[in-house]
């Protein structure tokens, strides 16, 4: 006799289960922030408290993906929305969610405004080194010798700079008193978790955290399984995997 | 709540950018950011200098990029939040504005006209008239009044946030820096004091009640994913806007009724030339002034109607026509001559328009 058993999938009360199947590529690492992300949330019951922005960007497909309060912005803007939200609203938890391209390129100045005023809300910046969206371009943090589409012959950092470094940059500047910093990676989605909860908690009480999140776009990289996880590692090498700011208290 | 600082009629002597600050005020306005330029900087000044009395907020943002967009995250928390700018940031406002656009959300905007274009001169210009009715990658789905004076600046601040809130277009209020910077007598009033209620202002995330519970997760976006799905929306806008227009047009005439020459003109350059039509009367030249106060949506049917009535048109504007453009094409199938008097970004007097119908009225336009 066969049995089945009933499993249900695994939704958090935050993911919105009426939104379907997901919208991002097979492997891709957006879906893994993202649940985790909503997992933490229901941990910390900050469901009524939280408003969800997302960028332009594959980020921008997540725009029913919480079950959640969600605006979708333009690309680079969702932090000035998001800290527009939290002043007027104080109480409010803000997450800002957003790609590379849209932290660190076009988004920049707010990137580092809203650290250097350590603005109320969690950025969390996806990084897969690419501009995933518009068909895998070079972005800010293209690995050195990394092929894109607009470097078909490997990053040459004589000509295009080095990669940025998003948490090193924004802990240089956040006031230490009131922030949380860290890089994380998909690879490890239990650190990312407890990365996540120390981020909201320490947003929950008004302050300002940022998480970077090393990510993965098989579909733009070309890779397989095993290709993508190689490229995940070569990527923990260039951006370190830790926590740079980390408030007094913080738990 | 803020706290509101006119409870009775005031007459002060103010710049019209503290005006805008009172008027804001007076609206029960809960939150302003903003990125400094001139000539609109007194707005804010005035606005932060106010704060412990009105109890408000306010956010200096990193440019007008941010300044827009965290206006429509207060917008969207249920503020009656607003920005001021000007000129080049009046550009890079764009993207939020359209935005705003897009959503429906009820944006506020004070639009202190300067130079252009790029950096230009600081003060004075009518340049931005084509900017703020139909920047951004859209359909110009705004509201626009161009006031000409100090009492308009108050009235029109407070109006602006009630038809931004009640038809949900973005709403702005054009002036420029003559009218910002310069000192006028101005009777400052509770809205109330005149039948005004201010519309409500609904909280688009974090609305009452637990999601799931009380009703569903609110999911905004502006990105769609067929061309067809967009028009649908915007034609649903199209109605809305139409219907909207025939209640929000505004328009005044100053000796139109029986005017010879015509003169149409917007903002502060009708005031110019309402002091030309009464000279010219005195020398017995019949002209009157057709002023949209709505430059977007324009006051069609009025100014077909001032202008079938008349022998002669003159349009004149601190710009190079950019009213012009936007009326001569609702003006279609009219017959009536015109001529122009446009100086870019530069004051037009009463004394230049004089002599501009004087030579008309010598040699009768033929365009
Ligand atoms: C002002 C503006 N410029 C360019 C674009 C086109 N665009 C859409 S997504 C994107 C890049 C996205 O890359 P990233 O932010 O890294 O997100 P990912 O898709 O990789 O998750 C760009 C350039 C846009 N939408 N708006
Ligand atoms: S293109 Fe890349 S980032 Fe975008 S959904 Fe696909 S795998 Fe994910
Ligand atoms: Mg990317």
């Amino acid at each position: 006799m066969i049995t089945t058993l009933d499993v249900k999938p695994d939704l958090a009360k935050a993911q919105n289960a009426a939104a379907g199947a997901s919208k991002f590529c097979p492997g891709c690492g957006h879906g893994m922030i993202l649940k985790t992300l909503a997992k933490t949330i229901d941990e910390l019951e900050l469901n009524e408290r939280a408003v969800f922005g997302c960028d332009i960007g594959c980020s921008l497909l997540s725009w029913n993906y919480m079950n959640l309060d969600t605006v979708q912005t333009h690309h680079g803007r969702t932090t000035p929305v998001i800290y527009g939200v939290t002043r007027a609203n104080p109480g409010t938890v803000g997450i800002a969610y957003m790609g590379d391209g849209g932290g660190l390129a076009i988004g920049a100045q707010h990137l580092v405004n809203a650290a250097t005023r350590s603005e109320n809300l969690l950025v969390i910046v996806a990084n897969n080194t690419n501009y995933g969206m518009t068909g895998g371009q070079m972005s800010p943090t293209t690995m050195p010798g990394q092929k894109t589409e607009t470097t078909p012959y490997g990053r040459d950092c004589e000509v295009t700079g080095r990669p940025a470094k998003a948490a090193e940059l924004v802990a240089s500047i956040a006031d230490p008193n009131k922030s949380y910093v860290a890089r994380a990676s998909v690879s490890n989605l239990r650190k990312l978790n407890t990365v996540f909860k120390k981020a909201l908690k320490n947003v929950a009480d008004g302050g300002y955290s940022f998480v970077e999140v090393l990510s993965v776009c098989p579909l733009n990289w070309r890779t397989n399984n095993e290709g993508t996880w190689e490229r995940l590692k070569t990527m923990e090498e260039c951006f370190e995997v830790k926590e740079f700011l980390v408030k007094e208290g913080l738990e | 709540m803020v706290k509101k600082l006119i409870t009775q009629d005031t007459r002060m002597f103010l710049t019209g950018n503290e005006v805008i600050a009172y008027a804001a005020n007076a609206a029960e306005a809960e939150f302003m950011y903003g990125y400094p330029i001139t000539p609109q900087n007194e707005i804010m000044h005035t606005w932060c200098k106010l704060l412990p009395k009105t109890e408000a907020g306010f956010l200096q943002t990193e440019d007008e990029i941010s300044a827009g967009f965290s206006t429509i995250g207060g917008i969207l928390a249920g503020k009656r939040a607003f920005t001021a700018t000007a000129g080049p940031g009046n550009v890079i406002m764009q993207d939020a504005q359209s935005m705003a656009e897009m959503m429906r959300i009820p944006f506020v905007c004070a639009v202190m006209q300067r130079g252009g274009p790029s950096t230009a001169t600081v003060i004075y210009a009518q340049q931005e008239t084509r900017l703020t009715c139909f920047g951004g990658n859209g359909e110009g789905f705004r509201i626009v009044y161009s006031t000409a004076g100090h009492q308009d600046l108050y009235d029109y601040m407070i109006k602006s946030f009630n038809t931004a809130w009640k038809y949900r277009f973005p709403t702005f209020m054009l002036a420029d820096g003559y009218q910002g910077k310069m000192r006028e007598p101005v009777t400052l009033y509770d809205p109330k004091s005149r039948g005004i209620t201010m519309e409500p202002t609904p909280a688009a995330l974090r609305a009452p009640g637990v999601i799931g519970v009380d009703r569903e997760a609110t999911h905004l976006r502006n990105t769609f994913n067929l061309e067809e799905e967009l028009m649908e929306q915007l034609d649903k806008y199209q109605i809305d806007y139409d219907k909207m227009s025939k209640e929000v047009e505004e328009y005044l005439e100053y000796k139109a009724e029986d005017a010879e020459v015509l003169i149409i003109a917007h903002g502060i350059v009708a005031r110019s030339a309402m002091t030309a039509v009464d000279e010219l009367r005195a020398k017995g030249i019949k002209a009157g002034l057709f002023r949209p106060i709505t430059i977007r949506p324009l006051p069609v049917e009025p100014m077909r109607k001032a202008v079938k009535r008349a022998k002669q048109v003159l349009f004149t504007e601190s710009a190079n026509g950019q009213l012009a453009q936007m009326c001569l094409e609702k003006l279609y199938g009219l017959t009536t001559p015109y001529q122009t008097l446009f100086k870019m970004g530069v004051g037009v007097t009463g004394d230049d328009i004089v002599a501009k119908v004087e030579t008309m009225v010598q040699e009768m336009a033929n365009v």
